[in-house]
C-alpha cells in the first residue's frame, strides 16, 4: 500500500498536529519508508495462525481494589503548561461532547 | 405514511469500586476538590503502567450475567485514540473486537404496556475520561480540566435497535437502573454522572425507506431520555418531509446531536469521527483476561433475584397487586427485603404491603430516612401485624403501637420485638374477648349517661357515640364496632 500525502494529513489532523507543506512531504516519505519496511512481514505465511492479542504469555494479572495515596495537586500540575492551582487549563473547547 | 421508530441505547455505568480501574486512586465523585485523585497512571505520564482492578472486572461479570449475557472466555483491551483535553493519554483504554460479554437481554415495557425483551448487543469495560468545565461567560476564557474522574471504571452497555418508542426507551433505562442498583454494582447517581445514556434513533417507513441515524447524546435523566427521543422522532419526520434525505443516500452519515434539557431540543454536534478513525489496536500495557466456565457458574449461583422477577413473585405467590409490587420493588432491594421480612413475620403479605407502602414509606419520607435507618425493624413491625392477624389487637391499636414505637425511637429507647407486647399490655390494647368485662363496662357507661340514653330512646342513633367513647376508655382493646352493637342491644332491651 502506497502511503499518500492525504493519509499523512489525515493522521496529523486526528492527532491535532498542524504540519507545514514541507513537513507533510517529508513525513509522507519517512512514514512511507517505515511502512515499506514493515511490509516485509507480509512475506510470512500466517494462514492458520490465531491473531495475537499480546506478546506475553500471561493472562489475568490483576490488582486488588486497595486505595493508594494520590499525588498532591502541585505535583499533578508539575508538567502541565497551564493551571490555576485547582484545574488544568486548556485553550477554550468549543465543541461539546464526551 | 406509517413509520416505526428504531431506537438503540448506549448506557455508561460507573462501577462501585473503591479505586480506579488501572490505578489505586480513589474512585469517588469529588468535584469540590478537583485534581486531588490523580497519579502518574491516570495522568497518562510516560512510563507508567496500568494494572486491571480485579473488583472492577468482577462487578462487570456480575452485571453482564444479570443482563443475561454470554461471557467471552477470552477478552482483551484496546486503545481508542482521540485527542480531547479530558483524555490525558490521547487514547481511552476500551474494548473493541473482543468485549468480555455479549448477547444478553433485558425486559422493558412498551408503549402498549406489554413486555419486550430488548437484546443487549454487548457490554464492555473501559475507563472514564476526566471532566471539562467550559468558560460560560462568553469571553472565550480557558477551559478547566478535572482529572479526578479519569480512570473511573466504566461499563458500556449497548442494546440492539429493538426499542420502538420514547416511553419504552425510558422504561428500559428505568429497568436497567433498578437492576444495577439491586445487584449493587453501581449507585447509578444520575446527577453525579454514574449513569449516562445516549440514544441512536431513526425512523423506518412502511416502504422500507429509513431516515438517517442520529445519535443523541447527553441523556442524563429518565425524563430526558423520553423527551429527547420524542423530540428526535418528530424532528426526523419533519426533516424527511422537507428534504427527503434518507439512510443510504450518498453523503448521508450518522449524525451526532446533543440534548439540550433547558430548551428541550436536540442540537447538531461536530461530525463524529468514524470508527476507523479511532485507530483501535490492542493495548500492549494490559494482559488479556480469560474467564472459565467455573467462574461464570460461581458468579451466576450468587446472583440475586432480579427485580422484575421479584415483582412477579410478589404478585403470584404473595397475591400483591401489580401496583403494590411495583412500589415496593422500585424502592430498591433493601426495601423489598424489609417488606418480605415483615410479611413472613406476620404471615399476611397483603397487610404487610399496606403498611410498608403507606405508613412506613410516609414516615421514611417525613424523616428523610432510608429503610436501613428506619427505627422500626422489619421483625418488630411484622410482630405488630402478627398481633393483628392473631386478633390480639385491632388495626387501630396497631397504629397506636406503631406511633408509640416511633416515639420510643425518638427518645432513644430500643425498639424491639418484646417492646411490642409490652406496649400492648401497658396501654390495655388487647382485644377484650372477655364479654363479662365488656358487659360491665357498658352497663356502667350507660348508667353514667342518662342524657345520651334519653336521646337514643328519642330516636337519635348518634347519641350512642358518647357511650361508646366511655366504654372504649375503660376497655381500650375492645372492637368499637362490637361495642356499638352491644350498646344498641343493651339500650333496646335485648
Ligand atoms: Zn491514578
Amino acid at each position: 500500500m502506497e502511503l499518500t500525502r492525504e493519509n499523512v494529513a489525515k493522521i496529523a489532523r486526528l492527532s491535532r498536529l498542524s504540519l507545514s507543506d514541507e513537513e507533510l512531504d517529508r513525513f509522507t516519505e519517512q512514514l512511507g519508508e517505515i511502512l515499506d519496511y514493515v511490509q516485509l512481514l507480509n512475506e510470512v505465511d500466517t494462514s492458520g495462525v490465531e491473531p495475537m492479542a499480546h506478546a506475553g504469555d500471561l493472562t489475568n494479572v490483576f490488582r486488588e481494589d486497595e486505595p493508594h495515596p494520590s499525588l498532591p495537586r502541585d505535583q499533578a500540575f508539575a508538567n502541565a503548561p497551564k493551571s490555576d492551582g485547582k484545574y488544568f487549563l486548556v485553550p477554550p473547547i468549543l465543541e461539546t461532547g464526551e | 405514511m406509517n413509520y416505526t421508530p428504531i431506537i438503540g441505547l448506549e448506557v455508561h455505568v460507573q462501577l462501585l469500586t473503591k479505586t480506579k480501574i488501572f490505578c489505586g486512586c480513589p474512585n469517588k465523585f469529588n468535584p469540590e476538590h478537583p485534581n486531588t485523585q490523580t497519579c502518574p497512571v491516570c495522568l497518562g505520564m510516560p512510563g507508567s503502567l496500568p494494572v486491571m482492578n480485579e473488583e472492577a472486572f468482577r462487578l462487570s461479570l456480575i452485571t453482564a450475567l444479570a443482563l443475561n449475557c454470554e461471557i467471552a472466555p477470552f477478552t482483551k483491551w484496546d486503545r481508542k485514540q482521540y485527542y480531547y483535553p479530558d483524555l490525558p493519554k490521547g487514547y481511552q483504554i476500551s474494548q473493541y473486537d473482543l468485549p468480555f460479554s455479549h448477547s444478553g437481554w433485558l425486559e422493558a415495557t412498551t408503549a402498549e404496556g406489554d413486555l419486550r425483551k430488548v437484546r443487549i448487543r454487548r457490554a464492555h469495560l473501559e475507563e472514564d475520561a476526566g471532566k471539562n468545565i467550559h468558560d460560560e461567560s462568553g469571553r472565550g476564557g480557558d477551559s478547566q480540566v478535572d482529572l479526578n474522574r479519569a480512570g473511573t471504571p466504566l461499563l458500556e452497555i449497548v442494546t440492539e435497535p429493538d426499542i420502538r418508542s420514547a416511553v419504552e426507551s425510558k422504561s428500559f433505562l428505568e429497568e436497567l437502573y433498578l437492576l444495577l442498583t439491586f445487584i449493587g454494582v453501581s449507585d447509578c447517581n444520575m446527577q453525579e454522572g454514574s449513569l449516562r445514556c445516549d440514544a441512536n434513533v431513526n425512523l423506518k417507513f412502511d416502504d422500507g425507506i429509513a431516515t438517517p441515524i442520529v445519535e443523541v447524546k447527553n441523556l442524563n435523566t429518565f425524563r430526558g431520555v423520553e423527551a429527547a427521543v420524542d423530540f428526535e422522532i418528530q424532528r426526523q419526520l419533519d426533516e424527511f418531509q422537507k428534504t427527503g434525505r434518507k439512510l443510504g443516500d450518498p453523503g448521508v452519515e450518522k449524525e451526532t446531536r446533543g440534548w439540550d434539557a433547558q430548551r428541550n431540543i436536540t442540537l447538531a454536534q461536530r461530525g463524529k469521527e468514524e470508527a476507523a478513525d479511532y485507530r483501535y489496536f490492542p493495548d500492549p500495557d494490559l494482559l488479556p483476561v480469560t474467564v472459565s466456565a467455573h467462574v461464570v457458574a460461581e458468579i451466576k449461583s450468587h446472583l440475586c433475584e432480579p427485580p422484575s422477577q421479584r415483582k412477579r413473585r410478589f404478585q403470584k405467590e404473595m397475591a400483591l397487586s401489580e401496583y403494590d409490587a411495583d412500589v415496593i420493588v422500585n424502592r430498591g432491594r433493601e426495601f423489598a427485603d424489609y417488606f418480605e421480612l415483615v410479611a413472613s413475620t406476620c404471615d399476611d403479605a397483603k397487610q404487610a404491603a399496606n403498611w410498608v407502602t403507606q405508613d412506613v414509606l410516609r414516615e421514611m419520607n417525613d424523616r428523610r430516612l432510608n429503610v436501613e435507618e428506619f427505627p422500626i425493624g422489619a421483625e418488630v413491625l411484622g410482630t405488630v401485624l402478627k398481633r393483628v392477624s392473631e386478633k390480639t389487637i385491632t388495626i387501630k391499636s396497631a397504629r397506636e403501637v406503631f406511633v408509640a414505637l416511633l416515639e420510643d425511637a425518638d427518645e432513644d429507647r430500643e425498639v424491639t420485638v418484646s417492646r411490642v407486647d409490652h406496649l400492648i399490655d401497658d396501654r390495655g390494647l388487647k382485644v377484650v374477648s372477655d364479654t363479662g368485662a365488656l358487659d360491665a363496662a357498658i352497663a356502667a357507661a350507660v348508667a353514667e349517661s342518662p342524657k345520651a340514653v334519653e336521646d337514643f330512646n328519642a330516636g337519635k342513633q348518634q347519641a350512642v357515640g358518647a357511650i361508646i367513647g366511655k366504654v372504649m376508655k375503660q376497655v381500650r382493646g375492645a372492637d368499637p364496632k362490637q361495642v356499638r352493637e352491644q350498646i344498641i342491644a343493651h339500650l333496646s332491651g335485648n
